[in-house]
């Protein structure tokens, strides 16, 4: 069994949106750590959450990623756990140079909240696995700033290296990411951040499951169905 | 006894706190001396028109409140209502009107702000929101950038907050344009035996303060939104408070944490009138005195004045009576949360509301007298004048049915608000089911496999100024229907009543007379009123509004996956007309729109068909029969087809028996359904529709992709949609900001 752990900072919001689609799909509740704890319990899958942390009242994503439940993550990550940031979650681990680039405003300067397509550009690596390469999914978007942004030099490594996880597709592209980035893995590919919420596309109830393998891939549960 | 005054009281002070001669004898007779500055602005706070309701209270009595499933109406922050199993929903609408005219994002914001605390404070956590916003005539130099501020207020505040919206309205119209209406609506769920009152109990207990610091902002705000706006606005917008949402959401889960600890014996958020109308609720409802010390109180600001705190309407602030054995562990919750937490005084037995500053007693005045002895007025008012009904022969025909039809369905009030709802967070929480764009926004009930709650926000004003006895009893109808349409038992409702000033007796009569409407719909429609909120004065240099009673349903369905939908029908379904052909032009947007005129009586509503035909499809989608259901409302038969076309992106062949087309498309006849049915069950259905009475008509037939209703209309889904989608970001000025950016 695979053990999640969902970290909370004041002013996260889509934190139950989260912990429902991690109970729901992996059938174990996930472990809670706060924004002041300094370490984390043994985890296989980390999970920072959307909303707007702090406010978001300085960049967003800034305040928390100087939270010292942060320098867990980032150990967390150096020894090749699984780290995901959804949304605020993704501005968190830029801001705490877990992923490269950044997420300014929206190019259009409002909130957008809609559903979008997304491009599975990499479907090799355990979060993308239960999707096809180049697979075009469902996936709905509930951003401010989400207008990812990266200097040339690291862009072109990032696509050189593959990190590019999804992108934007059909003409969705909701906020002027540049290259239609919607998702990036990091180099060792053991983080993911991304805009979209997977987690609010799991199940019937919610239109669609498109969303569902995203965790299944993160939990090692598709393994375990072809065993 | 002596009480300190630092100011004269001057009778150019009295009347500057809206208080009239016979009002301030009454308060010098209660306050058995001459009121200081401090008390007078206590006295003003909670005798104006929005905190007393005074004009209106003698009318709002006659509503129905009462039901099997209320469980708290009327009185409390919020109304209650039970929804089985241990579960009720928590809900209110209520009017941030005047901020938001004068500074639009912080207005809305603080609105959506202030509705979510009324339902928090109960003990529910918030699982929707909905808004209805009328704005001035588009072409007006200010409504865009009221429009643009609004809603990103609303979203600014909700989306962090963290509540999806789910629903709303926003209309135009040139009587909006100087006294906009924001009209904010919250649900919460909570479980029946966790919801907190605001009666303190108990004698000698801590009152305590937590949220947000005390600043100067909103000082005066209740006082602003019982009077008439004139030229000198702009001197208005130091009393607009400002919004911080990143607090509310801390104070949210702060206040849940608290109230399952145990601690909690009364709470009571601060809204308008801050500090004042809190303590005084709290301790009038428990017939108890309140003591309060503003040295203990947290400010933001130096050198706060007695007569500053006490009217202070800082945002994100509460009021709580706790056990005191459990002050600790109300400390930690609060320290976790990093929120201001303060003892600032105790309730006592001497029924007094006593207020020291600084070592001095600024304040001493009787608390029941504050909070029941506010004045009630009956106002004269005069009948409303009535319109001969008129025939469809007297409205001149479109030239062309299908340039019309677009043009309807591209009109301000009918064209897609994708503009608006894309803006807020429709999908947080994970339990949105239906959003905006539909009848009615849905929300299953978290924990529940098949329970789901929908929520409608709904008036006509145009109707309910031609007529406001059966323009009130529209808006309870049309709400009923949305609920309905979803297969939703529709349970109960929030009033939100927008009128202008209520000294001038035909304004007057407009309040009395759709009362009367909304209190008769309500009651034949199984719908009590349960909170609700009253803004009068809506009125800019002598202009009022259009009358503007919004109502709030929320319904119950039991199985989502029954539920019915706009949009999901399929090719080869037979299309159902729920009612009969189309008969009334009058106050129509076809009227508006095409004709140029807004004239003549309003459509009536027949309560009892209204209720028959509501249980007939209500049946019908909960026996699984209905593919999709739609109202028709505005715009009528014509425009309820092709928002369903463009809703399935599908078409549909309609061959429909006809006297006079244009009303048969466009008129604005009540209790009328859309309702696509499998074709294989469709003869069944026309069956069961025979048996059950009610008047139906099989029109035709849903298909691929274009919109035909006999020789009148043949468009294709997608100039449909162009028509529909295009007018909002074109007048944001959108398109022209999204070419620059490619």
């Amino acid at each position: 069994m695979q053990r999640t752990t969902i970290v909370l900072f004041p002013g996260s919001n889509r934190d139950r949106d989260m912990i429902a689609a991690i109970t729901k799909v992996s059938g174990a509740s996930p472990t809670l750590a706060w924004h002041t704890d300094t370490s984390l319990p043994e985890s296989d899958l980390v999970i920072i959450p959307g909303g707007f942390s702090h406010g978001d009242y300085l960049r967003s994503g800034a305040i928390a990623a100087r939270a010292p439940v942060m320098k867990a993550v980032s150990q967390a990550a150096a020894k090749g756990v699984r780290i995901l940031g959804v949304c605020n979650g993704f501005q968190t681990l830029t801001e705490a140079g877990l992923l490269p680039g950044a997420l300014m405003r929206n190019a259009r300067l409002t909130f957008v909240c809609k559903e979008v397509k997304l491009l599975v550009a990499n479907a090799g690596n355990a979060f993308t696995a239960g999707y096809r390469e180049s697979e075009v999914i469902r996936c709905p978007v509930a951003h401010h700033d989400g207008n990812y942004f990266a200097d040339p030099k690291t862009l072109k490594a990032l696509e050189d290296n593959n990190q590019v996880a999804f992108r934007y597709t059909e003409g969705t592209n909701p906020n002027g990411s540049i290259n239609d980035i919607a998702g990036i893995f990091n180099i060792n590919g053991n983080v993911l951040g991304m805009m979209p919420h997977p987690e609010n596309l799991i199940e019937p109830a919610h239109g669609g499951q498109d969303g569902r393998r995203l965790f299944e891939g993160a939990l090692n549960m598709l393994e375990t169905e072809q065993a | 006894m002596t009480v300190t005054n630092t100011h004269p009281i001057t009778s150019e002070l009295i009347v500057s706190h809206g208080i009239n001669e016979q009002e301030y004898s009454r308060i010098l007779e209660l306050t058995e001396r001459e009121p200081t500055y401090t008390e007078l602005g206590i006295w003003s706070a909670m005798w104006n028109e929005h905190c007393s309701y005074k004009s209106s209270k003698k009318w709002l009595k006659t509503l129905p409140t009462e039901g099997a499933r209320v469980v708290y109406g009327p009185g409390e922050n919020a109304g209650v209502v039970d929804i089985g199993d241990d579960d009720v929903v928590v809900f209110k609408m209520e009017s941030h009107n005047h901020p938001s005219f004068i500074e639009p994002y912080q207005g809305a914001a603080t609105g959506v702000g202030g509705i979510l605390r009324d339902v928090f404070t109960m003990g529910a956590r918030p699982i929707a929101a909905m808004n209805a916003l009328r704005f001035g005539d588009p072409g007006h130099a200010k409504t865009r950038h009221l429009v643009a501020g609004v809603v990103s207020g609303i979203g600014g505040y909700g989306n962090s907050f963290g509540v999806p919206t789910v629903g709303g309205e926003v209309n135009f119209h040139s009587r909006y344009n100087g006294n906009i209406l924001v009209n904010a609506f919250a649900a919460g769920l909570a479980k029946r035996d966790a919801i907190y009152i605001s009666k303190a109990e108990g004698v000698g207990l801590p009152v305590v303060y937590l949220g947000a610091k005390t600043g100067r902002d909103g000082v005066g705000g209740a006082t602003m939104a019982s009077a008439e706006f004139d030229d000198s606005i702009d001197e208005k917008r130091p009393t607009v408070q400002v919004g911080d949402p990143f607090t509310e959401k801390c104070l949210l889960e702060a206040c849940l944490e608290l109230m399952a600890s145990g601690a909690v014996i009364a709470i009571q958020d601060m809204g308008a009138a801050g500090l004042t109308c809190s303590a005084v609720e709290m301790g009038a409802r428990g017939d108890l005195g309140i003591r309060l010390n503003l040295d203990e109180v947290p400010v933001r600001e130096e050198n706060m004045t007695a007569y500053e705190m006490m009217l202070s309407e800082s945002q994100e602030r509460m009021l709580m009576v706790l056990r005191p054995e459990m002050e600790d562990e109300a400390k930690a919750i609060f320290t976790k949360w990093d929120l201001d937490f303060a003892i600032v005084g105790l309730t006592t037995d001497d029924l007094r509301f006593s207020i020291h500053h600084q070592g001095e007693e600024v304040a001493n005045l009787p608390i029941k007298q504050l909070g029941d002895e506010a004045p009630e007025y009956d106002r004269p008012w005069v009948e409303p004048g009535s319109h001969s009904q008129q025939e469809p022969h007297l409205f001149a025909p479109p030239h062309d049915f299908n340039t019309a039809l677009l043009k309807l369905i591209g009109s301000p009030d009918l064209c897609s608000r994708r503009w608006v709802w894309e803006q807020y967070d429709t999908l947080i929480q994970g339990n949105s089911m239906q959003l905006p764009g539909g009848d009615a926004g849905v929300v299953r009930v978290d924990g529940h496999p098949s329970k789901a709650l929908a929520f409608s926000s709904d008036v006509t004003p145009r109707y309910v100024e031609a007529d406001p006895f059966e323009g009130g009893k529209q808006a309870v109808a049309e709400c009923y229907r949305n609920l309905i349409a979803t297969g939703a038992e529709p349970l109960a409702a929030t009033d939100n009543l927008n009128f202008g000033n209520p000294e001038k007796p035909e304004i007057m009569g407009q309040l009395v007379a759709s009362i009367r409407g909304i209190a008769e719909a309500c009651q034949a429609l199984g719908m009590p009123i349960v909170s609700g909120n009253v803004s009068l004065y809506n009125e800019t240099n002598g202009q009022a509004i259009l009358p503007t009673p919004t109502i709030g349903g929320v319904g119950l369905i039991d199985e989502h996956e029954r539920m019915a939908r706009v949009g999901s029908m399929q090719a080869g379904d037979a299309v159902f007309l729920i009612g009969t052909e189309g008969t009334h032009l009058a106050r129509s947007i076809y009227q508006r729109e095409i004709l140029g005129e807004e004239t003549g009586p309003a459509p009536q509503v027949d309560l009892l068909m209204e209720k028959a035909r509501g249980e007939f499809v209500l049946a019908a989608i909960r026996s699984d029969y209905a593919s999709a259901v739609h109202d028709v409302s505005d715009g009528g038969l014509a425009v309820a087809l092709a928002e369903m076309c463009m809703a399935a992106d599908l078409g549909m062949k309609c061959d429909i028996d006809i006297t006079y087309p244009h009303s048969a498309l466009f008129g604005e006849d009540q209790a009328r359904y859309i309702m696509t049915i499998n074709s294989e069950w469709a003869g069944m259905f026309a069956a069961n529709s025979e048996g059950a009475g009610v008047s139906f008509a099989q029109i035709g037939q849903v298909t691929d992709e274009r919109l035909i209703i006999n020789d009148l209309i043949d468009i294709s889904v997608g100039d449909l949609k162009t028509a529909h989608e295009s007018w909002f970001p074109d007048f944001m000025g959108e398109t022209a900001l999204a070419e620059a950016a490619e």
